[in-house]
């Protein structure tokens, strides 16, 4: 009885349940976005297992597509195409972007170098089918023929901003005193940045190269207009060539249930080596961080 | 004996590492110059292509006239643009209330062994390729809306305007929620990001004050995060502008203006990934060029904008990596 009487006496005691409550909402709420965050994810690696599987064959690695509407046959020729491509790219790319990296971090912390970043930052949300069009009239045009070549360098463009932002953040966390013993031992700064900060910051550099490689193995709108497809196996850099995500969007379109079936295969080809490699990444950095404290 | 010449060697030293330091702030200097060119060649190179296609097409009247009809050389970019507002608009109201949502449970609320696993998991959502969203839109998200989601909507919502229609596997709603869910991520992290850099000692104050976890939200941590929060849904908006292959294939690829939310669409980037191999005149080329060059312009602008806003929030740092 005598908290009755104490609730009754408070004023702002309904006005506290009020509150309350509205907290219990709230949060009742978050929670639910917090699972319907997760539900998408579920949702599409159900499906990749479940639709993806049954397509997977040894045929799918060795051998090339066959005419349209005929069962067997594999995806060999966007198999190596994406190999080589996604690794041309990154091995054009990288170089570029950790030079550009080291710019921004030892030699950009000005104005100028403001300005650089943000444009580089910029740089990295812009559509990648207008970076497929500006190599398209960069190669594609003068050359009068879609080229391996163009589609690698499309892909060695959109890996630059991801790889240069990560290496001048890697290069920024490097101890001060490191840097200070180098230059008080009388190493000039470009030994210094390339012989005892760069190899310090390496392991973050590669993470973000890794990062890098994941998105631009799953790209296909810089290569429809640049490597534009074959559907043969081709090594040859001057011609046309295949790709995965090029090959899943042709099979997607298409009429027939094998190709529906083959492109599933394809991406949960696909979404495994993203997922891989990025895990992977993440792991080995994870640990090589815990091994140096 | 001659005396060493100590000057000269000190001299000749300090010429050594001259050179090499000028060649490697050259060689550095250099690089970064081939990323200003790429974003001026961007410009220049579509811009120069698709200069035939300004007069032709009325100059700045593209924008707005809504007849695409290749066969007679007739270009407007309207119908694009309005499906690309429509899409990229819609997909960021959905994305930003869940992401902002999730966000917040995650930083204030969830115990790192719950708020790890589903940061990761909507992370991942950032890993999978366009094109298998593309994939799954249409073989799993467009049978659902056909057969099951639309016919539910059409019959519960169907009053109101815009919400009546026949589902079909392609359409406006398809391509609303793929994109949904694929800048659910960037929104996400980068709000996540913004809400744990809100100072502890704004949260502590107004706790000691008597608020409720919600009051502390409301009251101090989201006003806090506001600017960034915006920056972040700004670019994951210029990503669903932007976003190509996913769309193309769930969007239903019809020139005309969608009159309700099962209708097919286009999208900039769509018709140029639809269109372009298939050109029917170097007109239609210059044109699809054309439309890329607003389509960078807009996506140029949105990240700029974006970026600006976060930079100012976070310091800039952190931010370009979640990408």
């Amino acid at each position: 009885m005598a908290s009755t009487t104490w609730a009754g006496a408070d004023p702002l005691a309904s006005h506290r349940a009020r509150r309350q409550l509205i907290d219990k909402i709230m949060t009742a709420i978050m929670i639910t976005a917090a699972i319907i965050g997760v539900i998408p994810l579920v949702l599409i690696l159900f499906y990749l297992l479940k639709e993806g599987i049954p397509g997977l064959s040894l045929d799918l690695f060795t051998s090339d597509p066959r005419r349209p509407g005929l069962s067997g046959g594999g995806v060999r020729n966007s198999i190596i195409g994406s190999t080589i491509m996604v690794g041309l790219g990154t091995v054009i790319g990288v170089p570029i972007a950790v030079a550009c990296g080291i710019f921004m971090s030892e030699y950009g912390q000005n104005r100028a170098g403001t300005m650089f970043r943000f444009l580089v930052d910029v740089l990295a949300g812009i559509p990648s089918i207008t970076m497929g069009l500006f190599v398209y009239s960069l190669l594609v045009l003068p050359m009068q023929r879609f080229t391996a070549i163009a589609g690698v360098l499309a892909l060695a463009i959109l890996i630059m901003p991801i790889v240069a932002r990560t290496t001048e953040e890697m290069l920024q966390l490097v101890p001060r005193a490191l840097r200070e013993a180098a230059l008080a031992l009388g190493a000039p700064p470009w030994r210094t940045i390339l012989t005892v900060i760069l190899p310090a910051a390496v392991p973050g550099i590669a993470t973000g190269v890794v990062l890098g490689l994941a998105r631009i193995s799953g790209e296909a709108a810089p290569l429809l207009f640049t490597a534009l497809g074959n559907q043969f196996t081709s090594t040859d850099v001057l011609h046309a060539m295949d790709a995965l995500p090029l090959r899943i969007f042709v099979y997607a379109i298409g009429p027939y249930d094998d190709w529906h079936q083959k492109a599933w295969a394809m991406s949960l080809i696909l979404v495994t080596f993203i997922f891989a490699i990025s895990a992977g990444i993440r792991w080995v950095s994870r640990r090589g961080a815990a091994i140096r404290h | 004996m001659a005396a060493v010449d100590t000057d000269g060697v000190a001299k000749q030293l300090t010429n050594r590492v001259r050179i090499g330091d000028s060649a490697f702030v050259a060689t550095v200097t250099a690089a970064a110059m081939i990323v200003l060119l790429v974003t001026v060649g961007l410009f220049w190179e579509l811009g120069s292509n698709a200069f035939p296609a300004f007069a032709h097409n009325g100059g700045l009247a593209f924008i707005w006239n809504l007849r695409w009809d290749p066969s007679r050389e007739v270009f407007g970019a309207g119908t694009f643009i309005v499906g690309t507002l429509i899409t990229s608009i819609a997909a960021l109201i959905v994305a930003t209330t869940v992401a902002v949502l999730v966000a917040v449970y995650l930083v204030e609320i969830a115990p790192p062994y719950i708020a790890r696993p589903i940061s990761t998991a909507v992370e991942l959502l950032a890993a999978v390729p366009s094109v298998v969203y593309g994939l799954w839109g249409v073989f799993v998200l467009g049978i659902f809306i056909r057969d099951i989601g639309g016919p539910v909507i059409v019959s519960t919502l169907g009053w109101i305007p815009f919400f009546n229609g026949t589902p079909l596997i392609t359409g406006m709603l398809s391509a609303v929620l793929i994109l949904s869910i694929m800048i659910l991520p960037t929104i996400m992290a980068v709000s996540r990001d913004v809400i744990a850099a809100v100072p502890r000692n704004q949260r502590e104050g107004i706790l000691a004050m008597g608020a409720t976890r919600w009051e502390m939200i409301q009251l101090t941590v989201l006003p806090y995060a506001r600017s960034g929060v915006l920056g972040a849904a700004i670019l994951g908006l210029a990503r669903a502008v932007g976003e190509t292959l996913a769309v193309t294939l769930v969007i239903g690829n019809r020139v005309a203006i969608p009159t309700n939310i099962f209708a097919p669409g286009y999208t900039m980037a769509s018709a140029i990934a639809n269109q372009f191999t298939e050109v029917e005149n170097s007109m239609h080329r210059a044109s699809l060029l054309e439309v890329a060059l607003v389509l960078l312009v807009i996506t140029f602008i949105i990240n700029a904008v974006a970026r600006f806003l976060v930079w100012k929030v976070t310091g800039g740092l952190r931010v370009a990596v979640q990408e």
